[in-house]
């Protein structure tokens, strides 16, 4: 949404009625984006934007949209082997959910004036990065429900404050996100619930599918606070609402519960409720495992990266395609207009 | 608009388009999103699919992104600011007596 065409007119700038010096025009432009941010006021594509705050926004909104589309890839892989009709079909819409959130967030980031090939680009020739967790396999049909639950649930508590970001087209996106990311939630945790009422085969399979991914939720929220040199700036910005470290515990605090009525363990010795702070205490994340897979070690970083490639390779014909269509429409309707 | 990103040679980009979506009967459109299409039909059957998936909406239009005309954020000022000292185009300029009623 909002397009750069919409946001950045053609022609000569405006006519300014006291020239100032380049210096003097930026600082007073600084001053105005620093008073709107302090005054919890959003900026919108047209405003004058510190370049920093620009380059990080495009980085943080086109990842987020990269790990939507390849968040795509491992539950895909579930589509034909659901086990009904009615999986089958939620699945299918979860999936297309994310394609659509992939393309708000991709929108989002195009009105800072990236276009879309180019992150396609800087995705494909693996510089830019995406959520590590799809980087896992999904082993069984488990996986699929606690995907919907757990990651789709760190996922939420991640977004939800980004509904107030200061950036405002990045903000509507998110909102129209966490709308739709309830429903995947949910659907994940009613699989689990059904399977959980099944044979013991069918609840060691939840069970193993959770201790598979509850550390890699927990890494999902980013390095701890101390580690997380750029939070403060992101914070600062109003990109950034609440830190790494708060959004976990709040993730812990939520999801325990939801644990003891899904009758599964979590894989946490540590684990335990801290009557004095109020929170679930929790073990030590490894993360030199998160950092291994972030650098593109991970179990699944090349197979997903190499399937999104051939995606994009493969439809290369339909988009040349579609473009030759218009045109030849175009001409005709011309020709017999004139 | 910045030319850069349309001039992209051999394979472009898919033109830009956005979106306004009546919600039902009796309401605007509202400007909803954008998304890239070859031409106006698949715009359109492209914003179905990704703006409606929940029926969100009973009416899609679709426009070029180019089509657009925007005010200039330099003309901020100059351009909305004669309206800010009309405060008597503002019902709650006039001071009727109570026993009038409302009014």
């Amino acid at each position: 949404m909002y397009t750069q065409a919409m946001d950045i007119p053609d022609g000569q700038p405006a006519l300014k009625p006291v020239a100032r010096t380049a210096s003097e025009a930026e600082a007073a432009l600084q001053a105005r984006f620093d008073a709107r941010i302090d005054a919890d006021g959003r900026i919108e594509p047209q405003d004058w934007m510190p370049e920093a705050y620009r380059k990080t926004l495009v980085r943080q909104i086109s990842q987020h949209a990269h790990s939507e589309i390849v968040g795509m890839l491992p539950e895909g892989n579930w589509i034909s082997r659901a086990p009904s009709l009615k999986r089958k079909a939620i699945l299918i819409a979860k999936v297309q959910d994310e394609g659509g959130h992939g393309l708000y967030l991709y929108s989002a980031a195009e009105t800072l004036g990236t276009s879309r090939d180019q992150m396609f680009d800087a995705l494909h020739t693996g510089k830019a990065k995406y959520s590590s967790i799809f980087n896992y396999p999904t082993l069984n049909w488990a996986d699929v429900g606690v995907i919907g639950w757990l990651v789709d649930g760190a996922a939420i508590m991640n977004q939800i404050p980004l509904c107030r970001c200061s950036y405002g087209p990045y903000a509507r996106a998110m909102v129209r996100v966490c709308k739709e990311e309830s429903f995947h939630q949910r659907q994940g945790y009613e699989s689990l619930l059904q399977m959980m009422k099944g044979t013991q085969a069918q609840k060691d399979m939840v069970q193993d599918a959770v201790n598979r991914w509850w550390w890699k939720c927990l890494a999902m929220f980013g390095p701890p606070d101390a580690d997380s040199p750029n939070s403060a700036q992101g914070m600062r910005w109003g990109i950034k609402r609440m830190s790494n470290d708060d959004l976990r515990q709040k993730f812990v605090d939520a999801t325990v519960p939801q644990a003891q009525v899904l009758g599964v363990t979590l894989p946490d010795p540590d684990l335990k409720w801290n009557e004095e702070r109020g929170h679930w205490d929790f073990g030590a994340i490894d993360w030199d495992e998160f950092w291994n897979t972030v650098n593109g070690n991970g179990p699944c970083n090349k197979e997903r990266l190499a399937t999104r490639v051939k995606a994009w390779n493969d439809g290369a014909w339909l988009r040349e395609g579609a473009l030759a269509h218009e045109a030849k429409q175009r001409e005709r309707t011309m020709k017999e207009a004139a | 608009m910045t030319t850069d990103t349309n001039k992209a040679p051999a394979l472009k980009e898919w033109p830009l388009w956005e979106v306004f979506i009546r919600s039902k009967q009796g309401l605007e459109h509202k400007h909803c999103g954008s998304l890239h299409a070859a031409d106006a039909r698949q715009a359109l059957q492209m914003a179905r699919d990704v703006y409606t998936r929940r029926q969100e909406g009973v009416s899609i239009w679709v426009v070029p992104s180019a089509q657009i005309t925007a005010s200039e954020p330099d003309d901020k000022a100059e351009f909305f600011e004669p309206m800010g000292d009309k405060i008597y185009r503002h019902p709650t300029f006039y001071e009727i007596p109570d026993e009038v009623g409302h009014m």
